[in-house]
Parts: structure tokens; sequence; C-alpha cells
């Protein structure tokens, strides 16, 4: 499916998205958090985009607000699309899992958890998965500082 | 030391031991929390983070040409693959078109990597289930590749042969007439290989019908590479997204159904023959032209975002690099082949026995500092 069928396709959903191809190979489709988990299903179960394949998830931190961004492709129709979410609560960031739609996102999940201290409601597990449990902050954001360790300021 | 991974629904017939941090079948620095009811897998827990060196971090603070060297410590043993992830990305984001040559050289020295990979693999993956001859087979075939690398670019192990641009250094004279040499040489070699191992009936006992995964969960898992190929999975990168030069060459997909640790095993072996059949159609003909591009010394990557994946051994490599327009990245993300095809271990292995446990996690061929990046 081109992009331009893709973005007819799914903002006939209703889910109020911006849709932006500026700058990026892909599709780039933004939702709101409350909104992320039904689009995710949607994408995935739907018989004409079949997003079975969630082949990145990367955290980012936008400055002020933490996002997460999800690479998907379907290995049926070979489309791809990337979906981005934001949230602008720094101190208590929560989104949706989708490790219940696709397993990788599993430990995926956990390492944004790791690195960037966003929480995945429904996630099994969310514990640290490269960090000790006790380790204090989450060094990817851009205002992590560890005057001891960090060696790049 | 407390043990923080440590689940608490176990029985009381249960209990659990540790495999590694430096177990001799892990090649690399990983702790599997096992909990086991006799000598059966209940379940496997992975303990990551050893030689986690948060080279995603220090990719914000490197130059683009620094970036390249920091991907082949990742997965050393596809260095030069990894380092043409970030050359094409980085070239794909400039709009800079390479020459022919230094698409055929890539190729060429790509699935050389691919060769040297999968004979170490091949050696550790027979010393793994207790034949120790394998290991130093192995080791004899990957050693020619790795004199050709080092004649061609000073470097045996951490290439760094790719640059953006281009490549580091024109070929060496000898280079031609060294490659047909090994090709040669490796294609009386991989019939070797099958009388050794793959045709010996304790082999293939031990890994037929071990560690079962399908095609549906490799999708749903995100795994890629001879492990997804191994369950029917078509995945490989080099087919779908061809890049270099590998849209102008022809060969088969290794591909199996069967998804057990001997599918595994027998796609590797047949992707030897592959990857000697695209050197062979190349090396004739490597086109003349420059061996490098020119770029800025200080290069600026438009603002954006780019992606781009690749082949490696272990499977499908996504960098992804995140640029406001000014010489550092925003934010780089390594999507490592064997960070999934990790995730996928408790999954395979639960009901196996701890020998089983060692036999898949050699046809996973996990390298460490991929996943830990």
């Amino acid at each position: 499916m081109t992009n331009e069928a893709l973005q007819n396709l799914i903002s006939a959903w209703n889910l109020d998205l911006g849709f932006s191809e500026e700058g990026s190979q892909f599709l780039n489709v933004s939702v709101k958090p409350e909104r992320l988990h039904f689009l995710m299903e949607q994408l995935k179960i739907n018989q004409e985009t079949k997003f079975d394949y969630l082949f990145c998830l990367t955290g980012v931190d936008w400055g002020q607000n933490l996002g997460v961004v999800y690479h998907l492709e379907s290995t049926i129709f070979r489309h791809q699309l990337v979906v981005k979410v934001e949230t602008d609560d720094r101190d208590n960031p929560i989104i949706d899992s989708v490790s219940d739609l696709w397993s990788t996102a599993g430990f995926h999940e956990r390492e944004v958890y790791d690195f960037f201290g966003i929480k995945f409601n429904n996630h099994p597990n969310l514990k640290r998965l490269f960090l000790t449990e006790e380790w204090d902050g989450f060094p990817l954001r851009k205002d992590y500082e560890d005057d001891i360790n960090m060696v790049i300021k | 030391m407390e043990t923080a991974v440590v689940n608490t629904d176990f029985k009381s017939q249960e209990y659990f031991i540790n495999m590694g941090p430096q177990h001799p079948a892990t090649h690399g620095v990983l702790r599997l929390l096992l909990t086991i009811d006799g000598e059966i897998i209940k379940k496997v827990d992975p303990d990551l983070g050893y030689i986690h060196r948060s080279i995603e971090k220090m990719c914000e603070r490197d130059s683009y040409q620094q970036i390249v060297h920091l991907t082949d410590r990742m997965d050393y043993l596809s260095a030069n693959i990894n380092n043409e992830a970030v050359c094409l990305a980085v070239e794909n984001a400039l709009e800079l078109e390479v020459t022919d040559r230094i698409k055929v050289i890539r190729t060429i020295v790509g699935e050389l990597t691919r060769i040297s990979s999968h004979c170490l693999w091949w050696g550790v993956m027979g010393m793994d289930v207790g034949a120790l001859t394998t290991y130093f087979y192995g080791f004899r075939d990957r050693e020619m590749i790795n004199d050709i690398f080092e004649e061609t670019c000073g470097a045996r192990l951490t290439m760094n042969y790719n640059v953006p641009g281009g490549l580091m250094f024109d070929i060496h004279p000898n280079f031609v007439k060294r490659v047909k040499e090994f090709v040669a040489h490796f294609k009386t070699k991989i019939p070797e290989y099958d009388r050794l191992l793959s045709n010996n009936i304790i082999f293939q006992k031990r890994t037929k019908g071990v560690g079962v995964l399908t095609k549906e969960d490799a999708i749903s898992f995100g795994v890629s590479g001879p492990v997804g190929r191994a369950s029917g999975y078509s995945c490989d990168v080099r087919k779908y997204h061809p890049y270099s030069a590998l849209d102008r060459v022809t060969f088969n997909e290794a591909l199996r159904i069967e998804g057990d640790t001997y599918a595994r095993y027998q796609v590797r072996i047949q992707e030897l023959w592959e990857s000697l059949s695209i050197i062979e159609q190349l090396i004739d003909n490597i086109p003349e032209g420059d061996y490098r591009v020119p770029t800025n010394a200080v290069i600026k990557l438009p603002k954006g975002e780019y992606y781009q994946k690749v082949e490696t051994a272990r499977g499908e490599l996504g960098v992804y690099i995140i640029s406001t327009g000014t010489k550092n990245p925003y934010r780089v993300k390594f999507r490592s082949p064997g960070f999934s095809n990790l995730s996928v271990l408790n999954h395979i292995a639960v009901g196996s026995k701890i020998a089983d446990l060692v036999a898949i996690m050699a046809t996973l061929d996990l390298v460490i500092p991929d996943i830990d990046r």
C-alpha cells in the first residue's frame, strides 16, 4: 500500500492523529498516549495494514517531552509505517505497553524504561534491563548528569 | 549478591541455577537465571548489561565519522556490515551517490565477513555440543579471510574499512587473487563440514526437534537472520531492501520450515554456499572508479530522521538516526539483531534440558556486545 493510501485508511479511524512525511523516508503518524494502544491494535489486525513486525522501538528525549517511536512493517505487504507518541510529564511518564501485540516489545520497552524512565502500562515484567535495580536516574535523558561515572558531558 | 531477577512463583521442588556470567557456552558476559525442576527448564531469565558501554549515548557526542568506529565494537564478528549500515544511513541522508566500485567492494567484503562469522559460529557450535575438532577447522578457514582483510585494510577484526563516502583505502593488489583462492579452497571445505558435523548422528539427535520456534512467534519476537529463516520466515534484508551491489546478484534465500536447532544450523551452512556464489558473481568484474567520494570534513546531516537496515551475519541491523542539523546526531538507536534473538530464548527453551539449552543458544549465535551495546 502506498503512503497516501495508508494515510487515507488510517485517518478514517478518527483517532485524532497527525501525519507527516517531512524529513523521513516513512509515513509518520503521531498519536496521543491514550489512543496509542487502540491504534496499534488496529494497525496489527486490520486486513489491509497487517503490521505484524515491530522492527524497532526507540525512546527519545525531545527536550520538554519524552517519546517513543515505533517502526512497523508488514511481512505480507512489505509496507512500513512510523508511529510516534509523546508525553510532557517528565516526572511520571506513562505509556501503554504494546507487548501483548508484539512480543519483541517486552525487551524493547524494558530498555526504554531503563534509559528514559518511561513506564509502560500492563507490561508483564517492567524492570531495569541493562543497569542495576538501584541505579539512580535515566542515562539517555538529555538532562541526566552523573558527576562520578559520566565521561560525556 | 541480591538476585534482582528472581521470579517469586516457584514451587518447592524447583530451584535456581546461574548459568554464566562467564559460562563457556555463552561466548561473552551473559548471565542466565534458570529455574529448573530436575533437569527440565521451567524459565530462563537473561540478565544483561555486564558489558553495556552506552554506545548510543556516546554517539550523541561524536561526529558521524566517529560513530562508524563504535559500531564494529558491537557485533565484532560482522564489523564490516555494521560499519556499512552507518555509512549507508549517512550517505542516504546526504544524498551522496557512491561509485559502482565502492558498492561492489562493499558487497564482497560484506559477504566475506558473513562467511568468517559463520565459520566461527560453526566451530563453536560444534565445541558447545562436544566436538572440539570443528573449532580448529572453523578457525583454519576463517584465518584466510582475516589475512585478506589484514592485507587490504590493516585490521583483522574491527575493520573500519567503510567510511562515509566510500572506503578507507582501495583494495590491495592481491585482493582479487586471494579471494579467488579462498573461494576455491572453501568450496572443498563445506562438504567436509557436512561430513564432520551435519551428518553426524549424535549431533542430529541433539539438535532435531530441539528449541522449536514457529514462524508466527519468530515475527512477533522480531527475530531475524538465520534464526528467523529456519522457521520459514522470509526475512532476508538483502532480498527485500537490497543495498550496495546486492540488487545486481542472484542468490537463494536459505529457508527451512522446521524451526528447530538443526534447521537453524542448516540455514547457516546453506548461507555459506550463497555467500560464495555472490562473491563469485562480483569478483571478476570489480568496476573501475574512485574508492572514495569526497565529503566535508565535518559532516552535518540535514534535519530529519534516517533509518537504514542491513543484513548482518546475525540478522537485521537497523540504524536509526535523528538529526537536528548539527554535526552530532540528536539520537541514535541501534536495532541490533542479537537483542531480539535473545528475547526468544525463554520462549523456546522452556521444557528442554540444560544440555539442550546449550545447543539452542549455540544456534541463536549470540554476540553479547551486539545485545548490550
